[in-house]
C-alpha cells in the first residue's frame, strides 16, 4: 500500500509548482493582446508612441515569459514522474490534449514570440502585427487544450474502463473536447488572464503618472489597461465558472463544499454570504443568508434543487458500497478474463469502480474492511468546507473589487481626467497583487475541491502516485524550493529594474532614465 | 480507420519522427549552448554566438515538449514507467532545462559581467546534461531497465539513480552529447564567420570525430557484450495491448536481429558515420546550409540504428522480461491513436512551413556589427 506521507508530498510537489508556474500563465495570456492591441494601433495610425508601447511592454512581457516557459515543463515532465500510475490509467485520453497543445499552439506560440522580438526590422508592419496576432492565437489556444485536460479531470466524459488494458479509454474524442466544464473553465481562465495583463499595465502605468514621467506614455498605456481590463473583469464574473457548476456531480460537490450547503434546501436555496461551517456536525455554526440566491445563480432556475453535502454523501455511499463488487469482481477477471460470473458482475457494478477504489486507501483487500473503514472514506468524498468556503470568497471579493477599480479607471479615462486623480492612480498601484491572489485562489477552488480525486469519480488520488521512496520526494521538493525560489528573485529583480527605468530602456531617446548602450 | 497493428506502427515511426525532429532543431541550440563558453571568447563573441538561435530556440524546445506529450498520448506506459522509474535522472533534464530560457532572456538584459558569465555556463549546462542524460537512457534501455508490474500495472522500479551510470550507458552518453554538439557546432558554422566561425569548424572537427569513434565502439561493444531481447511468444499486433501476457527471453546478439533478417537496415548506422564526414567536407568546403543537413541525416542514421536494433521493444524489463514494453503492448487506444496520427499528419506540415518561415526571415550571418546596433533588443 502506497504510504500516505508519499501522497502527500506529491501533491505538495505538484501544487507548488502549479501555483508557481500560474504565477506568470495569467500575465502572458493577458498581456499579448494588450500587444496586439497596441500595434493594431501603430499600424492603423503610424506613431512610433504605439510602437515603443508594444515594445517595451513586451520586454516585460519577455522576462515573464521566460519564467512561465521554465515552469511549465516541470508539469508536463511531473505527471510522468510523480503521478506515474495517472499516467497509465488516463494517459489515453489525457495524454491526448496535452500532445494537440504542443503541436497546435506551442510551437506557433513560441516561434513568434521570437520573429515577436526579434523581427521588428525584418518584417514589414503588417507581417509583424501578424506575428504578434498568431503568438497570442497560439498562447489561448495553448490555455483551451490545457484546460480541456483539466476539464477531463473534473468532468471526465467520452471514456470508458477496460479490465484489459487495466485502464481508461476514449470513446468519444468530440465529447471531451466539447466538455461543458473545459469550455466554461477556458473562458473563466483566459479572461482572468486578461483581468491579470491589463492589472499589470494600469498599475505600473499609474506609477509613472505618479511621478510624472513618461506621461503621453503612461497615459495612453493606461486608457487602453483601463477599458480591456473593465471588458476583463465583466467577462470573468459573468462568465464565470458559475456556470458550469451543476453539469457534473464533481463541480455538485465543489458547489456544496465551498457554499458550505450541508443540507438540500428547497429551491431556490439561499446563498451563505458569511458562515462559520462545523466540519464535525455537518453544520454552519452562524450563517448570514440571503434568500433564493444560491438557486438562481447556481441551477439559473427557479425550481431545481442544488444537492448538499449530506445528501452528497448518502449517495456517495451507496456507491462505495457498490464499488467493492467491482473491484472484487475486477481482482477475479485479472486472474482470468474468462471467467463469466466476474464479467457479469463487474459489468453490472463498473460505473462504481472509482468509487470501490477510494477504499484503497485504507486496506489493500477488501476482507479487512470494516463499517468504520467505508464511514471513512464516505466522508472522504467531500473536500474540507472551511478552506473552499473562504478561498471561494476571497477570489468573489477581489473580482468584484477589480470591477470597481477598472469603472471606476473607464470612467475617468472616458472623461479623460485620470491623470490628476492622485487617489485612483494609487488606488490602481496598490491593486497590482490582486489578480496574482485571485488567480492563486481559484486554482485552489478547482483544484483542492475536486479531492479526494485526481479523475473525479475514476481514480482516486493516493492510488495516482508513482512508486517513488519518501526520501525522493524530499530531495526533489528540496530541489524545486531552491531552484524556483532562485529563479524568482532573479525575475523580480529584472522585472522591477525594467518596470522602474520605464520605456527609456529601449534606447529611443524620447523617454526619460535613457538607457545607455 | 486504419487497423489497430498499422497504427500501433506508425506511431513507432512517428515517435522516431519526433525525437528525429527534437534532436535535429532542439539538438543544434542544445550544441550551441555547449559551445557558448568555449568559441566565444569576449562578450561580443558571446552575444553572436546566442543570437544565432536567439529567435529561435524557444520554437525549437517545443519538439521536446511535444515530444513528451506524443509519448505520454501513444505510449502512456512508457511514459509512466520511463518518467518515475529515471526519476532523478529526468529531474537532472529538467533542471538542466531550467538554465535555457532564463539563459538566453536574461542574460543579456545586465551589463554585470559576472552575471552574463554565470549564465553562460547555465546555457552549457543547458546544452551539454539533456543529450548526455537521454545517450545515457537509451545505454540503459539496451541493457534492460529494472521494473515491474502488479496485477494492475503499478509500475515499480527497484534500480538507482547510479546505477544507471554504468560504462556502457555512459558511452552512449558521450555519443549522443557528440552527435549534438557537433551538430551545433555546424549550425554555428552555418550563422557566423572570421574567428567563431573558425572555431566552430574546429569543434565540428573534433567533436565528429568522437561521435564516430564512440558510435563505433558502442557497437562493437553491444555485439560482444550486451544480450538483447526477444518475444518467445506469438506476437498479436492487433491485441489489445497487455504487456504482462507475452513471454520474452534474454538471448546473446538479439541486438543484430533485425539486422540479420533486413540487411537494408544496415544503411541507418552507414549513414550515421557517412553524415558526419559528408558535413564536415562541405563545412569546410563553405556549402555550410547542405552541411547542416548533411549532420541532421547523420542523426537521423544515429536514431534510426538504436530504433532499428531495439524493435520492436521500447524499454526492456531487466527485472521481470515479460513486463518488457513494446510497440505491441504499452500504446493507447486504436482511436486515440488515430485522432493523435490525424493531428500529427495535419499540423506537422504546418509547423514546418512556419518555422521555415521564421529561418528565413532571420536568416544570415550574424555579426559582432548587429549585435552593437541592436544592443537593447538583442540577447
Amino acid at each position: 500500500m502506497v504510504s500516505e506521507q508519499l501522497v502527500d508530498l506529491s501533491r505538495l510537489q505538484f501544487a507548488a509548482t502549479a501555483l508557481y508556474h500560474f504565477l506568470f500563465v495569467p500575465l502572458t495570456i493577458g498581456m499579448v493582446w494588450m500587444l496586439v492591441i497596441m500595434e493594431s494601433v501603430y499600424v492603423m495610425t503610424g506613431k512610433p508612441l504605439y510602437k515603443d508601447m508594444t515594445r517595451f511592454w513586451g520586454k516585460l512581457f519577455g522576462i515573464n515569459f521566460a519564467l512561465g516557459v521554465t515552469t511549465g515543463i516541470t508539469l508536463e515532465f511531473q505527471f510522468g514522474t510523480n503521478w506515474a500510475y495517472y499516467s497509465h490509467y488516463v494517459g489515453d485520453i489525457f495524454g491526448a490534449p496535452l500532445a494537440i497543445e504542443g503541436l497546435m499552439a506551442f510551437f506557433l506560440e513560441s516561434t513568434m514570440i521570437g520573429l515577436f522580438f526579434f523581427g521588428w526590422d525584418r518584417l514589414s508592419r503588417r507581417q509583424h502585427l501578424l506575428v504578434t496576432v498568431l503568438m497570442a492565437v497560439g498562447t489561448n489556444l495553448s490555455a483551451l487544450w490545457i484546460l480541456i485536460a483539466n476539464g477531463w479531470m473534473q468532468n471526465p466524459v467520452g471514456a470508458e474502463f477496460s479490465y484489459v488494458t487495466m485502464r481508461m479509454e476514449m470513446t468519444d474524442f468530440w465529447a471531451v473536447v466539447f466538455n461543458p466544464d473545459a469550455q466554461a473553465k477556458f473562458v473563466h481562465t483566459v479572461s482572468a488572464g486578461y483581468v491579470t495583463g491589463a492589472m499589470f499595465v494600469l498599475s505600473i502605468s499609474s506609477w509613472y503618472l505618479l511621478r510624472r514621467r513618461d506621461v503621453e506614455f503612461a497615459k495612453r498605456s493606461f486608457g487602453i489597461a483601463a477599458a480591456f481590463g473593465f471588458a476583463s473583469v465583466c467577462s470573468v464574473i459573468v462568465l464565470g465558472d458559475e456556470s458550469g457548476y451543476t453539469v457534473g456531480e464533481a463541480q455538485q460537490t465543489k458547489l456544496a463544499a465551498m457554499e458550505a450547503m450541508w443540507e438540500t434546501e428547497p429551491a431556490p436555496a439561499p446563498f451563505n454570504l458569511i458562515a462559520i461551517p462545523n466540519e464535525a456536525e455537518m453544520k454552519n455554526d452562524f450563517a448570514i443568508e440571503i434568500p433564493w440566491v444560491m438557486g438562481i445563480i447556481g441551477t439559473r432556475s427557479l425550481d431545481k434543487q442544488i444537492p448538499g453535502i449530506k445528501e452528497i454523501k448518502a449517495k456517495n455511499r451507496e456507491r462505495i458500497v457498490s464499488g467493492i463488487e467491482a473491484v472484487t469482481a475486477l481482482d477475479a477477471l485479472r486472474r482470468d478474463q474468462n471467467d463469466e460470473a466476474a464479467r457479469r458482475e463487474f459489468e453490472e457494478h463498473k460505473a462504481d469502480l472509482g468509487f470501490g477504489l477510494l477504499l484503497k486507501k485504507y486496506v489493500s483487500h477488501f476482507d479487512q474492511l470494516t463499517p468504520e473503514i467505508i464511514e471513512k472514506a464516505v466522508n472522504d468524498t467531500v473536500p474540507r468546507v472551511a478552506p473552499m468556503f473562504w478561498s471561494f470568497r476571497l477570489m468573489v471579493a477581489l473580482g468584484f473589487a477589480m470591477l470597481l477599480l477598472f469603472g471606476l479607471a473607464l470612467w475617468h479615462s472616458v472623461k479623460g481626467d485620470f491623470a490628476d486623480k492622485p487617489w485612483l492612480l494609487r488606488a490602481a498601484l496598490y491593486s497590482l497583487p490582486m489578480p496574482w491572489i485571485a488567480c492563486e485562489v481559484g486554482w485552489f477552488v478547482a483544484e483542492y475541491g475536486r479531492q479526494p480525486w485526481t479523475i473525479y469519480g475514476v481514480l482516486p488520488t493516493h492510488l495516482s502516485v508513482s512508486t517513488l521512496s519518501v526520501e525522493s520526494l524530499y530531495g526533489s521538493l528540496a530541489g524545486f524550493v531552491g531552484f524556483y525560489t532562485v529563479l524568482l528573485v532573479v525575475e523580480m529583480y529584472l522585472m522591477i529594474k525594467f518596470a522602474k527605468q520605464g520605456p527609456g530602456s529601449l534606447g529611443t531617446g524620447r523617454y526619460a532614465n535613457e538607457a545607455h548602450a | 480507420m486504419l487497423d489497430y497493428e498499422s497504427l500501433k506502427l506508425i506511431w513507432w515511426l512517428l515517435v522516431g519522427v519526433l525525437l528525429v525532429g527534437f534532436a535535429i532543431m532542439d539538438g543544434h541550440d542544445m550544441g550551441v549552448g555547449t559551445l557558448l563558453p568555449f568559441v566565444g571568447k569576449d562578450d561580443t563573441e558571446r552575444r553572436v554566438v546566442i543570437n544565432t538561435v536567439g529567435p529561435h530556440w524557444d520554437g525549437n524546445q517545443v519538439w521536446f515538449i511535444t515530444g513528451g506529450g506524443a509519448i505520454f498520448a501513444a505510449w502512456p506506459l512508457v511514459y509512466a514507467t520511463a518518467f518515475s522509474g529515471f526519476y532523478w535522472a529526468m529531474l537532472a533534464v529538467l533542471w538542466a532545462l531550467f538554465f535555457r530560457p532564463v539563459g538566453f532572456d536574461y542574460r543579456s538584459k545586465i551589463s554585470n559581467p559576472t552575471w552574463r558569465k554565470t549564465w553562460d555556463w547555465g546555457l552549457f549546462v543547458g546544452g551539454a546534461v539533456p543529450p548526455l542524460i537521454f545517450g545515457v537512457a537509451f545505454g540503459n534501455l539496451f541493457q534492460g531497465v529494472p521494473f515491474s508490474f502488479d496485477d494492475h500495472l503499478v509500475s515499480t522500479y527497484s534500480g538507482s539513480f547510479w546505477a544507471l551510470l554504468n560504462p556502457f550507458a555512459l558511452l552512449c552518453g558521450v555519443v549522443s552529447t557528440a552527435m549534438i554538439t557537433f551538430h551545433g557546432a555546424i549550425y554555428l558554422v552555418h550563422r557566423t564567420q572570421g574567428e567563431i566561425q573558425w572555431r566552430a569548424l574546429r569543434a565540428a572537427g573534433f567533436f565528429g570525430g568522437l561521435m564516430v569513434l564512440s558510435f563505433v565502439a558502442a557497437g562493437v561493444w553491444l555485439w560482444m557484450g550486451i544480450p538483447g531481447y526477444v518475444i518467445q511468444s506469438a506476437v498479436e499486433g492487433g491485441a489489445l495491448p497487455n504487456p504482462l501476457a507475452k513471454t520474452v527471453v534474454r538471448e546473446a546478439g538479439a541486438w543484430f536481429a533485425n539486422y540479420r533478417a533486413y540487411p537494408a537496415t544496415l544503411l541507418l548506422p552507414a549513414l550515421g558515420i557517412v553524415g558526419v564526414f559528408a558535413a564536415q567536407a562541405l563545412a569546410r568546403s563553405g556549402r555550410s546550409m547542405a552541411a547542416f543537413w548533411a549532420s541532421a541525416l547523420a542523426i537521423v542514421g544515429v536514431i534510426g540504428t538504436a530504433g532499428a536494433a531495439l524493435f520492436p521493444f521500447i524499454m526492456p524489463s531487466s527485472l521481470d522480461p515479460r513486463a518488457s514494453l513494446t510497440v505491441w503492448d504499452s500504446v493507447s487506444s486504436r482511436l486515440t491513436l488515430n485522432i493523435m496520427l490525424w493531428a500529427t499528419l495535419i499540423f506537422m506540415p504546418i509547423i514546418i512551413l512556419y518555422t521555415s518561415w521564421a529561418y528565413r526571415v532571420m536568416g544570415g550571418k550574424v555579426t559582432a556589427a548587429y549585435v552593437r546596433e541592436n544592443s537593447h533588443s538583442a540577447y
